[in-house]
């Protein structure tokens, strides 16, 4: 079956849109290609530098003939009404089948040529192709990432011809811009196209790029025994940079050593898209660094390797200067400057902002255990690293560099720590401070900003979350659960606040793939605690695994179902149980009751494994309960009385969890 | 203008009407007016050849650099200026190509304009950071299909081999606020060293470019850092006999300290407000041929722009002040960009 091949070749195409730019051609392909009855057996996209690539294998030459019926008007409408019918599909009268008392028309539309049809696709994909940014250039309004240059556009080994914008397609492309023939060539087919890539210093395949810089750049490192410092997201950068990537080593002036490594790495990767080097058996930084260069140089790079190295060394030598510069500031000194940086027009400065957080980091150091004083004097100082030279060339580095300046300071371990470890965990794979004064004020951080941002309603909507407030509360749920801190969430939330805790919390159970149903379940409590609320959907879960919990569950459910009914008829007797009521009925009295003081014991102690075993104990009572007894008994005295047993079965039950919002 | 468009398809694509081309870019319809005549029509299909000069075999100095780029840009159909004589932060506020950028007139220009950035002044004792440096400017208006290619010709001129040196488009989009201007473009890396800024300008003062301009920006001083292997901005060869520090060395010395110690701010603030209200007001007058006065009004702008930078380097503008300084010096921008774009018949 016939194969098309497009190629749209432009100049250089940010290395951060590609991998969006491959997908989103080869959705458009396929969603424009299944329009017209057109399935390819495999469609694949590239993309690169200077070119997006599509290849759709196995598509048929033409489309098959469609048939379509269409309805028309009534019999006996208004000749108006037909001839408007048969002018809309074409046909004479009598070519019009008369059914059910309407007219039908049955139109046959031959097959196109999938040539003409994948013309007018490329045009319109390329008319509207969906770039986060987009530019003109020259006189012409074609809006593309950058200038288009050239359209190849072959299907079975003939050129598909079309034009956008002035752009006629060919069979043309062109290699490497430095390495290849300078020559653009023929192309009749994938194949074809691949070789001739190849064959001019280009590898189409972004993946392929990444597997030869991680190869080579591994390569490199292992002959002189060190180790490669892995970065994703810089190798798909540099593979977004390179048609023909070409690791070269650098060296580096050993006296930058005494940077930070923060600086050292964040330098290269940020600034000049170098790879760390390292030394496998201390883990320390060597002074040396991986550039990927897009030519094999004819004298093996040697230039390469120093003209880079020079440009670190300028870049180091800076953040020398703002590592010697800043440090002769304190942090102290530093905060009055905090009063002219707005943290948000609505939130006023960062230093109010620090304010805020010093006075509810000492109140929170209560419920951590952490020292108020150096609580507070980390509050006060965590964010004066802002007003620092090297935060300002370097803002990923906030915190870091302040943990930095307080050691040379001389302050507290601890406060080093908490300034350092503020911010984080930044992410879900990111580590959580644990140690007291660190985990206090990680917590006034994020529940400052989170406070603020709800206070004057700026929630999450939808994927927009401009102030990454989700990430906060995240952050703030496995501080609490990893140090196991017992924080009353109402002292400074509000109920919103509270509920879109419970969210994130469901989100984090379920990622841990936990249930979080339970988590509804336990909240609906009024609970505002995480510890206890994730202990005891701990508990909960595992209760429910057992053989009781599963048959306790249905218990209750079939109580809560009869006591719904019955309140529908109206409201419930209340008052004193039947304490000497005989068999099945008197035994679940007797177990409820009990369970209902064990129950109580085991919450005032935090223990949920024990508040389970209670609730296990009524398990077979209320098993044999509704074997054997009738609640809908015809003695009004006894039905009231059952009825109110199972009240009191689910009342009792309900100061574990809402059972009701247990949904397996 | 060719009056046959060599990218052409078909016969019936070659059609030429008048001197405007339909051709691979469409054409371009200019309106006429404008105190520099009508405007002429234009044709980018034709890309243009590239005139090569030969490789130099020794490192260029700094002067050599200038006359080399010079050289290059000339054989391209350049204007060569001079530099601006009003005090600019960059060679992009020259009105030779803020406001020629702007309008349907076609527009080829190269110069080195030295640029001012108080802030960056470090008394002469930072090797590779200046209060003033050189920056290599040049303007292709419309851009033609061929710029990078041109680019990379200019490149060789002056000695940079691309199959020893690794040349790279990182993604780069240009801003410069305070003209409301941005475009799409690269930085272009030779060895991990940004050399030069690319731009496809969008917009310029608010306003559409279009057609489009491209820009080349080249930091003349980090340039011959690299072309000279030096360490230190002052060690470079200025010619045979001087050095950049003979050049220039006093002049960082003194103006790091006026800029960041001594400059009187309140002088400046005032001086800031004289050029704000004299913008409107020379706008409101008209020359011999009724036109408006949109040169001199710009100059007054860059004067704004350059005192607000001294008092932004002199830490007297608070961070919510800066917003609205940058504001006031856009409001000023724009309003010469319409009025420049008015005079020369309108956009295209």
């Amino acid at each position: 079956m016939p194969q098309l091949l497009l190629e749209l070749f432009s100049e250089e195409i940010p290395a951060r849109m590609q991998a969006q730019a491959a997908r989103d051609l080869e959705r458009m392909a396929r969603e424009k290609l299944a329009a017209e009855g057109l399935l390819p057996e495999a469609l694949t996209a590239f993309a690169g530098p200077r070119r997006l690539t599509l290849v759709a294998e196995g598509l048929a030459a033409a489309q098959a003939e469609r048939h379509e019926e269409r309805k028309g008007p009534r019999i006996g409408s208004p000749e108006q009404a037909i001839d408007g019918f048969l002018r809309s599909t074409g046909l004479s009268r009598d070519q019009l089948i008369e059914r059910d008392g309407l007219y039908f028309a049955h139109l046959h539309k031959p097959g196109r040529q999938t040539a003409a049809i994948v013309a007018e696709m490329f045009d319109a994909i390329v008319r509207s192709f969906p770039w986060p940014k987009s530019m003109v250039s020259g006189v012409s309004k074609l809006r593309w990432v950058r200038p288009l240059q050239r359209i190849l556009c072959v299907f079975d080994g003939e050129v598909v011809p079309f034009e956008v914008d002035g752009h006629v397609s060919s069979d043309l492309t062109e290699g490497h811009r430095f390495m290849g023939t300078g020559q653009a060539f023929h192309v009749r087919n994938f194949d074809d196209y691949a070789d001739g890539l190849a064959k001019n210093f280009v590898v189409l395949d972004p993946e392929e790029r990444k597997e030869r810089i991680r190869d080579a750049a591994r390569t490199l490192c292992f002959a002189r025994n060190f180790e490669l410092v892995e970065d994703e997201g810089l190798l798909d950068e540099v593979a977004g940079l390179t048609e023909w990537p070409t690791p070269v080593m650098g060296d580096m002036d050993p006296a930058f050593l005494e940077l930070p490594p923060e600086v050292i790495r964040t330098s290269m990767r940020v600034h000049q898209r170098f790879f760390a080097v390292r030394d496998p058996l201390t883990g320390f930084l060597v002074p040396h660094f991986i550039a990927v260069a897009n030519i094999e140089a004819a004298d093996g790079g040697k230039l390469i390797a120093t003209g880079n190295a020079r440009v670190l060394t300028a870049r180091l030598a800076d953040a020398r200067f703002f590592w010697q510069e800043d440090r002769k500031v304190r942090l102290e000194d530093r905060l009055q400057k905090l009063k002219g940086v707005t943290f948000h027009a609505k939130l006023g400065t960062m230093y109010e902002r620090v304010e805020r957080i010093t006075a509810l980091a000492g109140q929170l150091a209560a419920y951590t255990g952490a020292s108020p004083e150096q609580v507070r004097k980390a509050a006060r100082l965590c964010k004066s690293d802002l007003g620092t030279g090297m935060v300002g060339e370097f803002p990923e580095l906030q915190g870091i560099m302040g943990g930095y300046y307080a050691d040379k300071e001389g302050l507290a371990p601890e406060i080093i720590e908490a300034i350092r470890w503020h911010y984080k965990p930044q992410g879900p794979a990111d580590d959580v401070p644990v140690q007291p004064v660190a985990a206090t004020l990680a917590l006034a951080d994020k529940l400052d900003t989170l406070v603020r941002f709800f206070g004057i309603d700026e929630k999450p909507t939808g994927s927009r979350d401009p102030f990454a407030l989700r990430r906060a509360a995240l952050g703030v749920i496995r501080i609490l659960l990893a140090g196991r801190v017992r924080l009353p969430l109402k002292i400074v939330a509000s109920d919103d606040l509270i509920s879109f805790f419970a969210d994130r919390l469901k989100v984090l159970l379920r990622e841990q793939g936990q249930r979080h149903d339970l988590v509804d379940a336990v909240f609906a409590q009024g609970d505002d605690d995480i510890v206890r609320i994730v202990s005891k959907v701990n508990a909960l879960e595992g209760f429910l695994g057992t053989e009781d919990g599963k048959n306790l569950l249905a218990g209750y459910k079939r109580a809560v179902n009869i006591l719904k009914a019955e309140e529908k008829k109206g409201a419930l007797a209340t008052g004193e149980l039947n304490s000497s009521a005989p068999g099945e009925e008197g035994a679940l009295t007797n177990a409820v009751g009990h369970m209902e003081v064990e129950v109580e014991k085991a919450l005032e102690k935090d223990d949920y494994e024990a508040a389970m075993q209670a609730l296990a104990a009524l398990r077979e009572p209320v098993d044999a309960f509704f074997d054997k007894v009738l609640v809908n008994s015809d003695v009004p005295t006894e039905r009231e009385n059952r009825l109110r047993l199972l009240m009191k079965v689910r009342d009792a039950m309900g100061r574990v969890a809402d059972f009701s919002l247990v949904t397996g | 203008m060719a009056s046959r468009c060599p990218t052409l398809a078909s016969e019936r694509q070659q059609r030429v009407i008048n001197k405007g081309c339909i051709g691979r870019f469409g054409r371009v319809e200019a309106k006429v007016g404008g105190p520099y005549g009508p405007a002429t029509f234009f044709c980018a299909c034709e890309q243009p050849q590239i005139l090569k000069a030969p490789m130099p075999d020794k490192p260029l100095s700094f002067q050599d650099l200038i006359l080399k780029l010079h050289d290059y840009w000339s054989r391209q159909g350049c204007v060569i200026l001079q530099a601006y004589d009003v005090e600019v932060g960059a060679g992009t506020l020259n009105p030779a190509t803020v406001l020629r950028a702007l309008g349907p007139k076609p527009w080829k220009v190269a110069y080195v304009q030295p640029s001012r950035r108080p802030a960056d002044g470090r008394y002469g004792e930072n090797p590779n950071r200046l209060r003033q440096h050189h920056q290599y400017q040049v303007v292709l208006k419309p851009n033609p299909p061929n710029l990078q290619e041109l680019y990379l010709g200019s490149l060789e001129a002056i000695g940079i081999d691309p199959r020893v040196h690794d040349i790279r488009f990182v993604e780069d989009d240009w801003e410069n606020p305070t003209v409301g201007a941005w475009g799409l473009g690269w930085e272009v890396w030779c060895d991990g060293m940004e050399i030069t800024q690319y731009t496809y300008f969008q917009q310029v003062g608010g306003l559409d470019v279009f057609p489009v301009a491209g820009e080349l920006t080249i930091g003349l001083e980090r340039l011959s850092l690299y072309l000279q292997n030096v360490d230190s901005v002052y060690d470079l060869r200025y010619n045979d006999e001087f050095t950049y520090g003979e050049v220039f060395l006093a002049n960082e010395q003194q103006f790091s300290a006026f800029e960041l110690e001594v400059a009187d701010v309140d002088v400046f603030k005032r001086q800031f407000e004289d050029m704000e209200r004299q913008v409107p007001r020379i706008l409101e007058a008209r020359g011999r041929k009724g036109e408006q006065l949109v040169l001199p009004a710009y100059d007054h702008v860059l004067k704004a722009s350059h005192l607000f930078n001294i008092m932004d380097a002199r830490g007297a503008i608070a961070v919510a002040e800066r917003q609205s300084y940058i504001g006031r010096i856009r409001d000023l921008c724009k309003r010469c960009a319409e009025v420049y774009v008015a005079q020369q018949g309108g956009n295209a």
